[in-house]
């Protein structure tokens, strides 16, 4: 199973993570490496260089970063093939418990989130029209 | 709540087990004993996480749990008793002069995990008793889930782990990396446990599923883990490169009602990029470390990566290099002399150089004992007596393929074009 991490953090930390923090996450990244499971990984340009295209109201809009009503901004991601959703949830538990440790007052979350495959697809679909019918 | 637990306990031991095992295998010398002292603390683990919590780190405390039963193990086991006590004042010595054995067990890790993956997949064990005990010890898969994913009962795999570890024991295979030209035969029958894992994923050979994923991952796992362990091995990145590649299909490999669509009908769109890309990168580093050998020739594994290479970068089936493929199959029957080789080149062949110079090629197999039951040989050779316009016998050839697979859905798909042969519709 392969999924897609997500880290976000409130938008008042912007600034670049200690550097014993990425220290801890290089070390973590090395190991996920080693042991097979992450599959690539980045970090993502401040939401001030970001631009939304968007469909309101049958309109597309195009708007450069900042937004006023971001609270939370995703700052990187990887991705990861796992056994379970359960293995996902340990390495992110992980991920933030060395947050936790190097960066004092810094909240935010990785969201866990399943790449589906074909299989899954089926799964679901099966599983909806199951619901509906 | 304690189903939360467990489930958490689950992906601990499957993240956690393998170098556990590794770990604990060099300090009692014995794969089978190992395992057992990890079971032990897993056992602990379910009894007092579900009260306790899920520690911090599981993984040392697994560790500590292990490393106490195999202190008790030493002190117990009289029968062994010189071992016992040179092992035992061993670990007290290695306790003393290192006062964190997990630390001690960490750095080592690596070296542990290599030794394990030999062992697994010594030859003095069977095949199968090599994929079994290999799934279970490096892909921390339990029993059931193995022989689910072979569709074998549940006893019979547990019976194999339970020979294998004895066949270990009893031949006193050594809890090492062999050395020397020993080291070439023992790493290629790692790589063809590796690759059987995975194939058996890529394209089961029995059963109602063409494809179980699981299993591939699990070969991919182990692939990428034995890179990163043996990193100047050209043949390991070789292999690691090939699965990527196929795996990169997947998603395109079957539609939304599970039937199989052939390679060059796939949306390319599906293929998975950044498997391609990693595919690609470790094809690099086979080829890059194969021009230090001798001739400068690639292995098996890295001609048969290159070839997936070859369909990888094409944007469209239009782009194919089917002449490059052609002489990368011609390399290839060089090292391994094959029918199933050949078959393949056959197909690359008519692909490069039209349908009758493909025929040619198959036509000198049928006779080939070993095809004598492969259904890919009269399936190739219908589709290319169909594209040569001899349709009656097409589909006497596809009839005979679907007579010939065990897998549901390929059987389908085979008939349906031995079907459409007659009715003039074309399906490739």
């Amino acid at each position: 199973m392969k999924f897609m991490m997500l880290v976000k953090h409130t938008s008042k930390f912007s600034g670049p993570p200690p550097k014993a923090l990425m220290d801890a996450i290089d070390k973590l990244a090395e190991e996920a490496v080693k042991n097979g499971t992450m599959l690539g990984s980045g970090g993502l340009a401040p939401i001030e260089q970001s631009t939304r295209i968007r469909i309101s109201k049958g309109e597309i809009t195009v708007t450069d970063g900042p937004y006023t009503e971001a609270k939370e901004v995703i700052g990187g991601y990887a991705q990861f093939e796992l056994k379970s959703k359960e293995e996902a949830i340990q390495g992110a538990k992980h991920f933030m418990e060395l947050h936790k440790q190097h960066w004092p007052g810094w909240e935010g979350e990785t969201e866990v989130r399943q790449i589906f495959g074909p299989e899954d697809f089926a799964q679901h679909i099966h599983e909806l029209s199951r619901k509906a019918g | 709540m304690a189903t939360d637990t467990h489930r958490a306990i689950d992906a601990v031991w499957r993240i956690e087990s393998p170098r556990l095992i590794a770990g604990l295998a060099r300090i009692v010398r014995d794969v089978g004993v190992a395992e057992d002292l990890a079971q032990d603390a897993l056992v602990a683990a379910l009894e007092q996480w579900p009260i306790s919590g899920v520690p911090d780190n599981p993984g040392a405390w697994l560790m500590a749990a292990a490393k106490h039963r195999a202190i008790d193990y030493f002190r117990r086991n009289t029968r062994l008793e010189r071992k016992h006590e040179e092992l035992g004042r061993e670990l007290a010595a290695r306790e003393m002069a290192v006062p964190d054995l997990n630390a001690a067990l960490d750095d080592d890790v690596g070296d542990d995990l290599l030794r394990l993956v030999f062992v697994s997949c010594h030859p003095v064990l069977t095949t199968e008793a090599r994929v079994a005990l290999t799934l279970r010890l490096l892909g921390g898969l339990t029993t059931g889930e193995i022989a689910h994913a072979f569709l074998v009962p549940e006893p019979t795999i547990a019976q194999r782990i339970v020979r294998a570890k004895r066949t270990l024991s009893e031949k006193g295979v050594p809890f090492e990396v062999p050395r020397g030209p020993e080291l070439a035969a023992r790493l290629s029958s790692v790589l063809e446990v590796v690759y059987l894992i995975f194939n058996e994923g890529y394209s089961a050979t029995a059963g109602d599923d063409w494809m179980r994923p699981g299993l591939c991952e699990d070969a991919l796992r182990l692939g990428r883990i034995l890179a990163e362990l043996a990193p100047l091995e050209p043949e390991v990145h070789g292999l690691v490169a090939l699965m990527e590649i196929q795996a990169s299909r997947s998603g395109a490999r079957v539609n939304a009602s599970g039937e199989p669509i052939l390679l060059l009908e796939q949306n390319r769109a599906h293929w998975d990029q950044l498997l391609i890309r990693r595919g690609l990168a470790a094809l690099g580093r086979a080829e890059k470390l194969c021009e230090g050998n001798v001739d400068g020739t690639p292995g098996p594994y890295a001609l048969q990566a290159a070839i997936a290479a070859c369909h990888a970068r094409a944007r469209t089936a239009q782009e194919t290099d089917w002449k490059q493929i052609v002489a990368l199959y011609g390399e290839l029957v060089l090292f391994a002399p094959s029918p199933v080789v050949e078959l393949n080149r056959a197909v690359a062949l008519a692909m490069a150089f039209g349908p009758a110079a493909g025929l040619d090629l198959v036509d000198t197999l049928i006779s080939e004992p070993s095809l004598a039951t492969y259904h890919l040989l009269p399936s190739v050779r219908g589709d290319l007596l169909r594209k040569l316009g001899r349709v009656q016998e097409a589909r006497a050839e596809f009839e005979r393929a679907a007579g010939l697979t065990r897998n549901t859905r390929e059987r389908e798909l085979l008939i349906e074009r031995a079907r459409v042969c007659v009715s003039g519709s074309t399906l490739s």
